[in-house]
């Protein structure tokens, strides 16, 4: 969602009569990308965007230093994982192992909603192999209808 | 009159409650719907031990948990090339990493508010420093998160004499994948780090560590 | 004396623990009446030492006595007051008494309710409860014991954290406790309903306040906690996935769904099995997240002490686990489904996918937080898995609940007609796009955005369509408005509680969209006199001032604030530089509104005060997340209330 912000602050900017961006600030907005996407190596679970530690506020300097130097977000990135491994990655990547992460709570829901339906048609299967019990005529049928209209559900 | 509910009736009527002692279908007390089939024996009977047995496996794993440290994580530098730094020195001047090739260096990450670790270990490389300095062996020290008056107090304390320096930016700091003080790397001639050290370097480590490297390559 | 006294009072109630529990099960199998008795007794026993114990520790931290370690450890003479009680539960052996206190009291409650109203439950549930009070008092007594004499004597003590010098941690443990506690009682009922075979809904209709109130706990716990990390750990979020978030967080989803499928066994006679595990899991689920906090095998904010203490814990979750489930797969037989429906499109559907889709969120969570391990084992690399992978995941099963909210209430039971969901839900629908509609002209292009706040409006119509609706026929039959609705509340208080509810998370939902979506923040280093400018606010930095305090060393910023022009306030965010800790504590200051909140961190600052670096957020509508919270509550206390005889 951090990536929405960055798109909704740039639209939002009418409706917040902010000041006028100042050059660079894109590039404020790749850096909190970036950030967010790094887990502050001396907190515990915090990403380098939101960590208020001293380290994350050098490594927020070392990525803006790194885009200005020409890298791309991805090299960035690369650095990171090549000086502390995977570990660096909030979020690890698609592959591999690591699939299975990502994959197995939706194969999970997949599952359940054809549990679910599979259970709500074996009893309603149940239901349908009975026979009605009365008919109701129809002036009966709307009196009941009107009544339990006002009677508390 | 037990009227089944017309199933277009209003919409906030509990059904149910209608269902409840008055259908013919469900006398009170419960008991199987006619026509209804009890789930299959044979997958049933196993299977609802399916879940009890789930569990195992996640024990083990919990289980496991216990033998690895959460905090230590294995550094992807070990036995590569160690990232060349300039240092500029409390001294003054400055110092870089490829001035010091063909000698094995021992780069140390502290921190003066590092306590009690970096204040046990400070002592073991200042000894480790004199006693190896003619031997073709350098002591450096990387200063991080300090301030200068910090630093240059714990400096004194412990008489450190090996060349220190403060990492203002934390470049170095990142380029040696460092998370947390005190960390030291053993680098050896060709300039390769050959082991990472995380937490208070002992007497027996630091000495075990360079005479090995010493050995190699002489 | 102190730490021997409180050592052996706790033994001592062990013991009791022990014998009660066999006692209790015993009578109830071999229908010894005496026996029960004497575990009643062994139970009240309990209570009274493990208050005396709770007394003692807190008059050893009033008069300082650093003899006892946990005293030591976690004051020192410069903690205040107020701070030295609370510190009873700042630590890992003092939660546990705490924890085992409230496990007393809530035993006792169960002798003197149900003691006579549930003679063939009682005596099983007593069993449940004093064993796993016994499993309490043995981890105050073996791996972890509040009362531990240190010798020697030290002059001071280390000092209570500084993040916990505070008003939201003094109430977050209790309310969590209370929470997780609270879960325990309807475990003991369905563990008594298994034994007995009474296997029908008499389990769930005795315990279901219980269910509520400790559901509504685990809530406020969990709403203090993200109010704490929001206005103390100053990184400007309430929520960060951490693991010991997650592990309140899980019970509370699997809580969730058991307090929603017991409402469909009541009145379908369906899911007595899925409620059983529910309840289970939902048990085993508050173990587990202590035992996270407790183990040291996730690193986290909260990571407590390491030792043996993680493998009792394994032990009893693996007790608890295998010997629930165990339990319910020996006595399967007896719960079969009885109702029956007759279409897929039904109230019955939208509650089983509400579970589905919370045991999904649930196991989601619990997943993301022991990969990590699951990694290090199979493959011998670590991964980190954080926020980035918990919001993808969650957000769109949280979207679906959101729907299901507005749906679950008014549609049919058993089967709904056209006429049926035409007639409840056209107009919540073309409100909930015509709102999203609306939002879309004003600007907002992110398509989750749009999509959450149709739902959110969908839902919300479709509650006051209901109500509108009850009100009209009841003003038909010649009530007045205010006590026509004010009677509706009261009669269906279930009902209406249970809308509150949801209208309380509504709100906490928009919350939780605007705070991420429409937040601004930015970094900035000021001379003094020098202002910086964000979102219509002006920032100028006026000055340093230093202080000393009773037990720290602060550093205060002034920064004057200004809002499109017109001056707001002076705030005073600063750092605290406490002596045993290794890092200073940022101390926020903010200005809460309730469209959105002002918040400035002091970061770095030159020593003569002349520069200082600030991080400012605007955070957008967070103030809704502690609005839903209090209308949660209004809504469990409607919830809860007696039911009235209906007209």
């Amino acid at each position: 969602m951090r990536r929405a912000a960055a798109a909704l602050i740039l639209l939002l900017v009418p409706l917040l009569a902010w000041a006028a961006p100042t050059p660079g600030s894109v590039n404020e907005d790749t850096v909190r990308e970036i950030a967010a996407q790094l887990r502050c190596v001396v907190c515990q679970n915090l990403s380098v965007a939101d960590s208020p530690s001293e380290m994350a506020n050098q490594m927020r300097g070392i990525i803006r230093e790194r885009l200005q130097a020409g890298d791309t977000p991805e090299q960035v990135v690369a650095y990171f994982v090549d000086k502390y491994g995977e570990w660096v990655l909030l979020s690890p990547r698609p592959r591999g192992f690591n699939l299975l992460v990502w994959v197995l709570p939706f194969a999970g829901i997949a599952v359940g909603l054809v549990a679910v339906l599979l259970l709500a048609r074996r009893w309603s299967r149940r239901a349908a192999s009975e026979p009605v019990a009365e008919a109701i005529d129809p002036a009966t049928r709307e009196r009941i209808r009107r009544e339990m209209a006002e009677l508390e559900p | 009159m037990s009227a089944r509910p017309v199933s277009e009736g209003p919409a906030n009527v509990d059904s149910g409650a209608f269902e409840r002692g008055l259908s013919p279908r469900n006398p009170p007390g419960g008991g199987i719907g006619r026509g209804a089939k009890p789930p299959s024996e044979g997958i049933w009977r196993w299977g609802k031990w399916a879940i009890p047995l789930s569990v195992v496996p996640l024990l083990i794993l919990l289980a496991y948990g216990f033998r690895t440290d959460p905090r230590a994580i294995p550094s992807p530098l070990v036995g590569r090339p160690a990232a060349p730094f300039s240092l500029a020195l409390f001294d003054g001047g400055r110092l870089s990493l490829n001035d010091l090739k063909g000698k094995v260096v021992v780069v140390n990450f502290w921190a003066s508010w590092c306590y009690p670790a970096c204040y046990e270990e400070a002592p073991v490389l200042e000894g480790g420093w004199r006693r190896y300095k003619d031997r073709g062996v350098v002591v450096v020290g990387v200063d991080i998160q300090d301030t200068e008056e910090a630093a240059r107090k714990f400096m004194k304390q412990f008489s450190i004499s090996f060349p220190n320096g403060p990492d203002p930016g934390g470049k170095i700091s990142v380029d040696y994948g460092v998370y947390g003080v005190p960390e030291t790397f053993f680098i050896d001639r060709t300039g390769r780090i050959r082991k990472k050290h995380v937490g208070a370097v002992t007497e027996t480590l630091f000495t075990g560590e360079v005479e090995r490297l010493l050995k190699e390559g002489s | 004396m102190t730490p021997e006294i409180g050592y052996a009072l706790t033994a001592v109630a062990l013991g009791l623990a022990l014998y009660g529990s066999a006692a209790a099960a015993v009578g109830a199998q071999r229908g010894r009446p005496a026996l029960i008795q004497s575990s009643q007794h062994a139970a009240l026993a309990i209570f009274v030492l493990i208050a005396a114990a709770m007394l003692l520790l807190v008059y050893a931290f009033l008069t300082f006595d650093f003899s006892v370690r946990y005293v030591a450890t976690n004051t020192n003479r410069g903690t205040p007051f107020y701070y030295r009680i609370t510190a009873l539960w700042g630590a890992l052996e003092g939660s546990i008494i705490l924890w085992s206190w409230m496990l007393s009291l809530f035993t006792l409650l169960i002798i003197l309710r149900y003691r006579s109203r549930q003679p063939e439950f009682y005596p099983w549930v007593l069993s449940v409860m004093l064993g796993i009070l016994a499993f309490f008092l043995l981890v105050m007594t073996v791996p972890a014991p509040p009362f531990q004499r240190l010798t020697p004597i030290p002059p001071d003590g280390r000092g209570l954290n500084p993040l916990l010098q505070d008003t939201g941690m003094i109430t977050h443990p209790v309310a969590l406790y209370l929470g997780f506690t609270g879960f325990t009682v309807p475990f003991a009922f369905a563990m008594a309903a298994l034994m007995t075979g009474k296997t029908g809904d008499e389990w769930i209709t005795v315990t279901r306040r219980w269910t509520i109130v400790a559901w509504y706990f685990l809530s406020l716990g969990l709403l203090i906690g993200g109010w704490w990390s929001y206005h103390v750990l100053g990184w400007g979020g309430y929520w960060a996935w951490d693991p010991v978030e997650n592990a309140a967080f899980m019970p509370w989803l699997t809580g969730t769904a058991f307090l929603h499928s017991v409402m469909i066994q009541e009145r379908r006679r369906i899911l007595k099995l899925w409620n059983l595990t529910l309840i289970i899991l939902t048990f085993g689920l508050t173990i587990f997240g202590t035992f996270l906090t407790r183990s040291g095998i996730l690193s986290s904010v909260h990571s407590f002490t390491q030792g043996t203490i993680g493998a009792f814990f394994l032990g009893f979750i693996a007790l608890v686990l295998l010997g629930g489930f165990g339990l319910v797969a020996a006595r399967g037989d007896r719960l079969k489904a009885q109702g029956e429906l007759d279409s897929v499109v039904s109230r019955e559907s939208a509650f089983l996918l509400n579970n589905l889709f919370l045991v999904a969120a649930a196991f989601t969570v619990f997943f993301g937080t022991v990969f990590p391990l699951l990694s290090e084992a199979i493959r011998g690399v670590k991964v980190s898995v954080g926020a980035p992978f918990f919001n993808l995941v969650n957000i769109p099963i949280f979207l679906a609940l959101i729907f299901l909210m507005g749906v679950g209430p008014l549609i049919a039971w058993r089967r709904a007609s056209r006429e049926n969901l035409r007639r409840n839900f056209l107009w919540p629908v073309v409100v909930g796009v015509a709102a999203a509609a609306f939002f879309r002209l004003l600007g907002v292009t992110h398509a989750l955005a749009l999509l959450c706040f149709g739902l959110v409006v969908f839902v919300t119509a479709t509650i006051v369509l209901d109500f509108y609706r009850a009100t009209r026929a009841r003003l038909r039959s010649g009530e007045r408005l205010l006590p026509a609705m004010g009677g509706l509340l009261v009669r269906q208080n279930r009902r209406y509680g249970g809308f509150v509810v949801h209208l309380g998370i509504l709100v906490i939902a928009l919350g939780v969209l605007g705070s991420n979506a429409w937040s601004v923040q930015s970094e900035t280093t000021l001379n003094r006199g020098e202002a910086f400018e964000i979102a219509g606010y002006r920032v100028r930095f006026d000055g340093l001032a230093a202080s000393e305090e009773s037990n720290h060393f602060k550093v205060t910023g002034t920064f004057t604030v200004a809002n499109n022009g017109q001056p707001l306030a002076v705030m005073y965010p600063a750092k605290k530089f406490y002596p045993q800790e290794q890092t200073p504590i940022a101390y926020v200051d903010y200005l809460m509104g309730l469209r959105e909140d002002l918040y400035l961190v002091l970061g770095d600052f030159a020593r003569d005060g002349s520069q200082a670096t600030i991080k400012v957020q605007v955070n957008r509508m967070v103030t809704l997340i502690w609005l839903g919270g209090l209308i949660l509550t209004l809504g469990a206390a409607l919830a809860i209330l007696p039911e009235r005889k209906k007209a």
